[in-house]
């Protein structure tokens, strides 16, 4: 079943649109992502230009960021106080992002600063967590109880000063690597067309130490907005939200999440983690294929002064 | 799907009384039915038919299959870069670019019969005929004239748009109904771009080219692609907005329907 796509101005298969929604809902409901780092490279692949990837893929995010939130709401597994300050620094980092956004394509290097940023993100997460993880693995089965959270345990980040206390987390800590923190994802998000919850996860457990079981649902909260904020000033400067995309995407996503939300519930928090860090990884390897393989064809074309 | 956009002809014919004029002119027309064309939402590519009339032609020629027709579809004219990767530090990164001021973003060619058989490859360099011959006019960095390159670059332009479809080329794709009348098949690509779109016809007569004829077609997307589009363009922070209202929807009413837990 054929689609034609009024932004992107091309024709495409409307069933693959929403198996690949559904598939990247599936995994961002089971690890709590938003998806948008499998979306964006996946729309590439399907030929869909880099610039309406990213800003689409932004917009399905929301959705499946929504829909998560919505299932930990229920369970309290959300920190509103921590989510807003990561949400005051990201929009900061948001807005600068998207103008870096569009210089890099004027220059034509967007493409490449993305599947450099990609690349090289993921694959230090990935392998971070991966590492990680397979130690907790081997920790659990020689009968010890796998905690990241050591009481007493404080590092550099818990010695900076303007201390906030957030309750639901647990938490004590200076609000400058929060906010660094959301910045840094607000940026990466609004070059990337990622909420970053691959980076905020791991950051907000290994760095700031939050309970796992909070981290989920307050990254997603964060997401949302960074999302919604970043389509909403994509669509305004670069004209390249794809609505038609999008909701196909949504649609097969929101769907997909829950299920995958079910299915993460039976795993454990370290299996859950190295599974993550193993796709993380894969998309890592797939991108930097394409960086170091020589091209079909070294030419590309642009209309210049535009897409 | 595969939509057929049947523009029916229009065939004016001429006054018949100048037919018996041996070396009188062959008249030469195409026509379209319509000049509008709406690209909607199960667009996957088509095939738009344009008829067309040869009249005052000379019988014995015609019979013979002498009488050539070459139709060719051009898209809107745009600015074009071509980027060049090379590898840096194992990387491939794009280097080297050029710019072209105004390239059609398509050309079909419908042909009566191969482009060799028809003329000389010199005659269709002088009509800048065929996507082999399009002009296409490189923007010149000042102070610096480098033909090497750009006839490098003029040549992967061909090239990449050949390979996305958009220029294509259909052998056979004018055929002769009746001795006057004939019927052009040329092929819209599914990225066709919307703009408009010039219908050129050459007659060739024993190889020799003879005259040209053109007409004009729009091509639109339909109702609601082109009002999305032209709210993207116009209107984007509303647009946006909106985009976001509909994900949080969308969001909110999967969680609703498919909810698990």
């Amino acid at each position: 079943m054929g689609i034609y796509l009024p932004i992107a101005e091309l024709s495409v298969n409307m069933l693959v649109l929403l198996g690949m929604g559904w598939a990247v809902g599936f995994l961002s409901g089971m690890f709590g992502v938003g998806g948008g780092f499998l979306i964006t490279p996946l729309l590439i692949f399907y030929n869909i230009p880099p610039a309406i990837a990213v800003a689409t893929g932004a917009n399905q995010v929301v959705a499946s960021s929504v829909s998560g939130v919505l299932a930990h709401l229920k369970k309290g597994t959300l920190d509103f106080k921590l989510g807003t300050v990561l949400l005051l620094g990201g929009i900061f980092g948001s807005t600068i992002g998207v103008f870096v956004f569009a210089f890099l394509r004027e220059l034509g290097q967007l493409d490449l600063v993305v599947s450099l940023l990609y690349v090289g993100l993921l694959g230090t997460v990935g392998g971070l967590m991966l590492a990680e993880s397979i130690r907790a693995l081997r920790r659990a089965k020689g009968g010890h109880v796998a905690s990241l959270r050591k009481p007493g345990q404080h590092n550099w980040i818990h010695r900076l000063p303007l201390k906030m206390r957030f309750r639901t987390s647990k938490l004590f800590v200076s609000v400058i690597p929060v906010l660094g923190l959301g910045a840094a994802i607000g940026f990466l998000a609004s070059i990337m067309g990622v909420g970053g919850g691959f980076i905020m996860v791991p950051a907000l457990i290994y760095l700031l130490k939050v309970p796992t079981n909070v981290v989920v649902g307050t990254s997603l909260f964060q997401i949302i907005f960074v999302a919604a904020y970043t389509t909403i000033v994509h669509a305004a400067t670069n004209q390249a939200v794809d609505i038609v995309l999008a909701f196909l995407l949504m649609i097969g996503g929101v769907a997909g999440a829950q299920y995958g939300a079910r299915a993460g519930q039976k795993l454990r928090g370290e299996q859950l983690r190295a599974l993550l860090a193993l796709l993380v990884l894969m998309v890592a390897g797939r991108l930097a294929v394409d960086l170091f393989v020589p091209p079909a064809s070294p030419y590309s074309l642009a209309i210049a002064g535009g897409m | 799907m595969r939509a057929l956009l049947a523009c029916l002809a229009v065939i004016v014919s001429m006054a018949a009384a100048r037919a018996q004029d041996g070396d009188a002119p062959e008249s030469f027309q195409i026509g379209l039915s319509t000049n509008r064309v709406a690209i909607s939402s199960d667009f996957s590519g088509a095939d738009l038919t344009i008829f067309g009339a040869l009249d005052n032609a000379d019988q014995l020629l015609a019979r013979q299959g002498r009488y050539d027709i070459i139709v060719v579809l051009e898209g809107p004219a745009r600015p074009i870069v071509v980027r060049k990767k090379t590898r840096v530090l194992g990387v491939w990164i794009n280097t080297q670019s050029q710019s072209f001021t105004s390239v059609p973003v398509s050309y079909s060619v419908a042909t009566t019969r191969p482009l060799q058989d028809v003329t000389q490859p010199q005659i269709y360099r002088q009509l800048a005929l065929g996507s082999e011959n399009i002009f296409l006019r490189a923007v010149e960095e000042e102070g610096q004239r480098d033909p090497e390159k750009v006839a490098e670059f003029t040549a992967a332009l061909r090239e990449q748009k050949r390979e996305a479809g958009l220029y294509n080329e259909r052998v056979g794709g004018v055929q002769f109904l009746s001795p006057s009348l004939f019927r052009a098949t040329v092929s819209l690509a599914p990225n066709v771009p919307v703009g408009t779109h010039r219908a050129r016809a050459f007659l060739f007569r024993n190889g020799t080219f003879v005259k040209e004829t053109s007409a004009q077609l729009t091509i639109v997307k339909a109702g609601l692609e082109q009002r999305i589009y032209r709210t993207a363009q116009e209107n984007g922070l509303l647009f946006g907005i909106f985009a976001v209202f509909l994900a949080v929807v969308t969001g909110w009413l999967g969680r609703m329907i498919f909810k698990r837990d």
